[in-house]
């Protein structure tokens, strides 16, 4: 039993970072078509500066880490407008294109981080209450699992709030399902695709630095790895809608986990087994529009 | 019509070309929509309306001369020219189905003071509905939405396609007593199948084939010319000119629409 819940809570845990990974794939998909393998770097980026601010500021305080988190996400936020404003919106509907430039940038961005940081993962200190574990049913939690959990599901209630309360919610929403439209209603939209890369590079930002405390380091590879998780999550859940990224985020997360418990670390394979079931019987994913 | 003539018209497209995949679907379309009434713009299906429509506002790559209202815009994002006063109702009426009838309202209000009064007047339906998707709407709600969309704002112009495609006699009906009573502050260029309605609404026509204007003129006189209309459009118009009745009407768009089908 003890087993089964410490699986869940470490799944869930790693389920968080892909959400915050995923929830900007799938709305920058959703809403302009590009598959960003850019993201990855925003993440990565995030990690950097927020462990930078924590090593400067005295790496095991709350307060430090809770700066370590905003700078983080301002980072991934700042690259990530960046990257749509200079590099995206010249390609607009140019989709090879836009695909050559993200996995460049990516590509690019690791050698810079190589530059900056060195090829040598950094190894991470938080508040020391990060190291302790909190007992649940007899198994012994790691209490990072928790701070992330929380983390995500607070980015996935305000993405909500913003999605469903605010004008350019609504025009994201509307522009996920036909963007073309939302033109023809007079709306610069482009306005909402830079907002879109920016939010989606805050989450990843932010996700960079629960990351690091979740594996324990950073490198400049952080991100990669887990983009590829992402995107099978962003494919899964459904391209383009939120509430799937969250759910397949969850899923993909703890059958890795418990796959790579009881079925000898075959994690990541049954993960892409559970794709190939997604793709065969519901291409468009768990919650994804129909095309 | 003569003040019209003197007015000059609100909207001039002068060789107009537009490609949809490498394909040419306008192609020098040159035509006017005078600043008054209803200019019909005819054809059988796939001769390129919709997408001289769409070309108009940039939905698609084109290019020519398209000036509104005196000014030429296009150069300009599609954003930019209805915001300089168009009002677009598109084929199949492209709600947004997974908003509300009141967020599809809200999306479409461009002006300081959007005309909610005179929506509500025209669809108290819609108010009743407001906090229901869209997307659960019947055919004709939709469309109701679609054209609610467009008459919330002052425009120079409607543009509007297809508006009682799938509809409904009644819901035809309906929409084409929306638009003439739109009509009587606004130009439109309707695209429209059932020769009924474009008899009822119609001043002028353009009628295309293979994406070129083939006939422009008086839209009675076009459709009284039943070897014309044979010609351009493949349907005998006698059938609608002698009986009126809402069941010859729904007779003729449906064969209309199985002609269209059929090519
Ligand atoms: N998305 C598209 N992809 C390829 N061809 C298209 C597309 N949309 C329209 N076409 C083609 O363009 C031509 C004109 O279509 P359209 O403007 O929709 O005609 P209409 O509105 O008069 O029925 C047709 O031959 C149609 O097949
Ligand atoms: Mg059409």
């Amino acid at each position: 039993m003890s087993t089964v819940v410490l699986l869940l809570f470490t799944g869930l845990g790693l389920g968080a970072l892909y959400f915050l990974v995923a929830a900007g794939l799938s709305l920058i998909y959703g809403l302009m078509g590009v598959l960003n393998f850019a993201h990855g770097a925003f993440l990565t980026l995030g990690a950097f500066t927020g462990w930078e601010i924590a090593r400067r500021t005295g790496a095991d305080s709350w307060w430090t880490f809770l700066l370590s988190l905003l700078v983080g996400a301002v980072a991934g936020a700042v690259f990530a407008a960046f990257t749509e404003f200079v590099l995206i919106r010249r390609l607009y509907r140019r989709h090879i294109e836009q695909v050559l430039i993200t996995v460049g940038l990516s590509l690019a961005a690791v050698a810079l981080f190589d530059g900056i940081w060195g090829t040598d993962a950094v190894f991470i200190q938080g508040p020391a209450w990060f190291k302790e574990t909190t007992e649940i049913l007899g198994a012994r939690i790691p209490n990072d699992r928790f701070i992330c959990i929380i983390a995500a599901v607070l980015v996935l209630l305000a993405l909500v709030f913003f999605l469903k309360n605010t004008r350019y919610g609504m025009i994201i929403r509307a522009g996920v399902e036909n963007r073309s439209m939302v033109t023809a209603l007079g709306i610069d939209v482009r306005k909402a695709f830079t907002l879109v890369f920016t939010i989606g590079g805050a989450a990843a930002g932010l996700g960079g630095v629960l990351a690091s405390h979740y594996f324990g380091y950073v490198s400049p590879l952080l991100g990669g790895s887990l983009l590829i998780f992402a995107f099978i999550v962003t494919v899964i859940g459904g391209l383009g809608s939120l509430t799937g990224a969250a759910i397949a985020a969850v899923a993909v997360a703890v059958l890795q986990q418990f796959a790579n418990f009881y079925l000898g670390g075959t994690g990541d394979f049954v993960v892409v087994l559970a794709l190939a079931l997604v793709l065969l019987f519901r291409p468009s994913g768990l919650l994804g529009r129909t095309s | 019509m003569t003040a019209t003539a003197q007015a000059g018209p609100i909207l001039r497209i002068e060789g107009l070309n537009a490609h949809i995949a490498g394909q040419q679907v306008v192609e020098d379309v040159s035509f006017t929509v005078p600043a008054t009434g209803i200019t019909a713009l005819l054809g059988r299906n796939g001769v390129g309306k919709t997408s001289t429509i769409k070309a108009i506002i940039g939905l698609i790559d084109r290019s020519g001369l398209v000036e509104l209202d005196g000014v030429r815009v296009e150069k300009e994002p599609t954003y930019k020219i209805i915001r300089s006063g168009v009002g677009y109702v598109p084929e199949d009426r492209e709600v947004f189905s997974k908003l509300t009838v009141a967020e599809n309202l809200r999306l479409a209000e461009r002006d300081a003071a959007p005309r909610r009064q005179l929506v509500e007047e025209l669809f108290p339906d819609l108010l009743a509905r407001s906090g229901q998707m869209a997307g659960t709407l019947s055919g004709g709600q939709q469309q109701m939405v679609s054209l609610a969309r467009a008459l919330l704002n002052t425009n120079k112009i409607l543009l509007v396609d297809e508006p009682t495609k799938g509809l409904a006699p009644k819901i035809v009906a309906e929409v084409a007593e929306t638009l003439a009573e739109a009509a009587k502050t606004v130009p439109i260029l309707l695209v429209e199948q059932n020769l009924q309605v474009v008899r009822q609404l119609a001043a002028g026509a353009v009628v295309l084939s293979g994406g070129k204007v083939v006939h422009t003129g008086n839209a009675l006189e076009f459709l009284d010319d039943d070897g014309l209309t044979q010609r351009l459009l493949g349907v005998s118009t006698e059938a609608v000119s002698h009986e009126a009745s809402p069941h010859a009407e729904a007779r003729h768009a449906a064969a209309s629409q199985e002609k269209g089908a059929a090519l």
